[in-house]
């Protein structure tokens, strides 16, 4: 059985004070609302994907309060 | 606030004062022994009268899946829904039932205390639950002991997480919780937290069993709900079976006009229809109108008045009760209200109306609770209530009785910076 891994990134809406980085950093997986706080994209992509997976990581390192994690999903492939 | 006479359970033989131990026990006969089993509270299918209506069961089954030492039982009195009353309603009829049904869990989950929220601000309740626990103490029982605890009465300060947050650190601030269903701990201890109507209920259950309790309601949501129903001026409290006739609820609430529109669940519930009247009070019966029961509050809209500005009036109570923790909450709900006043008024009201309908998707499942989503609820199935109202008041044409809104009762509300959480 091969397993199907994909990942996206959450944030944590309280620890999220808006200063916008990941936007910066990840414009592929995050845009800004009108008062300048994230909107993740809602679909997964797959783990292989090395070039959205670079950018996942420069927006979770580069936010300054640490609001953003990467959530690997893992599911089985039949 | 009066009781109406129906299917009384957890509101049976309503007395002018709240029952005392022996009044209580000759009401519905002893309090020790009273247990219960996880397979009679599953069969029961006793669902949670806070207003999400998860599966109580269950909660107690994720709970004895874990391995703790420690465990409470919590019961949630703080009612910060303006328009409900049943709380303090029933903790001043049968406070006992609410401490019976927390001590047959707190039994069924080896937890060694009961913990009794209720607003700081309900003073009455407070007295009256205190009073209730000192004569269950001079009766020297074994079980839990109880004890009461008095958060600040913000509208948020009952969600769990925020009631759990204030039990833990006294702040009523909800918390961010990436895995659901989460299991909320103070300290190290599992939390077992249940709204003060679903334990009244469960103490019934302990002495009749599961099928007494699915004798009425419907299927997939048995018993009573104890509603509160406003539309009057006055707030009356009314146990009902689920499923039962909006009409029929209103009319033994005493209002006998013929609705515009209903606000059902609560300030973060769903308006619906003022011809539905014949719809069954459940969820089920209620969905395909994109409704739902909450918290069981009813809120009638007389003929003469306006959809428009009484939302706009909820929608600004729920924008200040924001923790303003999350952004999209603290920036998006008072940007919503300026939307709502400007469509009120209809002065520059020409893209209030869609951009309502943009930032409520925009906003939508981006805070740490359900306040933001709640108020969207509202926003969203008013627009499709109200929806021609919204569109002349968008092209300048505001009803006669905008400027004269009173229906929804919006408590006093302390200036932003002055707000308490502690």
């Amino acid at each position: 059985m091969r397993r199907n891994v994909t990942f996206r990134i959450v944030v944590d809406p309280i620890r999220c004070d808006g200063f916008g980085h990941c936007a910066e950093l990840a414009p592929e997986l995050v845009t800004l609302d009108e008062w300048g706080y994230p909107i993740l994209q809602a679909e997964a992509f797959p783990q292989s994907d090395r070039e959205i997976r670079r950018s996942a990581q420069l927006a979770v390192r580069g936010c300054p309060r640490q609001a953003l994690t990467v959530q690997k999903i893992i599911a089985a492939q039949s | 606030m009066t009781v109406e006479l129906t299917t009384r359970r957890v509101l049976a033989n309503h007395l002018d004062h709240p029952k005392n131990l022996s009044e209580h026990e000759a009401d519905f006969g002893p309090i020790n022994r009273l247990s219960i089993t996880i397979d009679v509270l599953r069969d029961s299918g006793i669902t949670g009268r806070g207003g999400a209506a998860f599966p109580t069961a269950k909660k107690v089954e994720f709970l004895l899946q874990q391995r703790r030492v420690t465990r409470y039982v919590v019961v949630n009195a703080m009612e910060g829904e303006p328009a409900a009353h049943k709380d303090r309603m029933l903790l001043a009829t049968n406070p006992h039932l609410v401490l019976d049904g927390a001590m047959v869990l707190a039994n069924l989950l080896n937890a060694d205390s009961v913990i009794i929220c209720v607003a700081r601000e309900h003073l009455k309740t407070i007295t009256q639950v205190k009073a209730a626990i000192a004569q269950r103490g001079a009766k020297r029982l074994q079980g839990p002991s109880f004890e009461v605890q008095s958060p600040p009465g913000r509208y948020v300060a009952g969600e769990e997480s925020a009631l759990v947050h204030w039990l833990n650190s006294n702040e009523t601030l909800p918390q961010y919780r990436p895995t659901r269903p989460s299991i909320q701990q103070i300290g190290r201890g599992g939390v077992l937290l249940d709204n003060a109507e679903t334990h009244a209920n469960i103490g019934l259950i302990a002495r009749h069993g599961a099928e007494w309790f699915r004798s009425v309601g419907t299927a997939t949501r048995p018993g009573t709900t104890v509603t509160s129903v406003t539309g009057n001026g006055k707030a009356v409290v009314l146990e009902v079976p689920y499923g039962t006739a909006i009409r029929s609820i209103l009319s033994g609430a005493g209002i006998h006009y013929e609705p515009r529109a209903l606000l059902l669940g609560g300030y973060g519930g769903t308006w619906l229809d003022g011809k539905h009247l014949d719809v069954g009070f459940d969820d089920d019966s209620l969905r395909p109108f994109g409704a739902g029961t909450g918290a069981g509050v009813i809120m009638a809209l007389p003929p003469e008045s306006c959809g428009v500005a009484e939302c706009a009036r909820i929608v600004d109570y729920m924008a200040k009760e924001s923790a303003r923790q999350c952004g999209p909450c603290a920036f998006g709900l008072p940007a919503m209200a300026e939307d709502l006043k400007a469509l009120t008024s209809g002065r520059n009201a020409s893209h209030s109306l869609s951009r309502l309908t943009s930032r409520s998707n925009v906003i939508e499942g981006r805070g740490a609770c359900r306040h933001p989503d709640g108020v969207i609820r509202l926003v969203r199935t008013a627009l499709n209530v109200f929806a021609e109202d919204f569109s002349h008041h968008a092209a300048g044409q505001p009803c006669q009785f905008a400027h004269s809104a009173r229906v929804s009762y919006i408590p006093h509300q302390s200036d932003v910076k002055d707000l308490e959480w502690e």
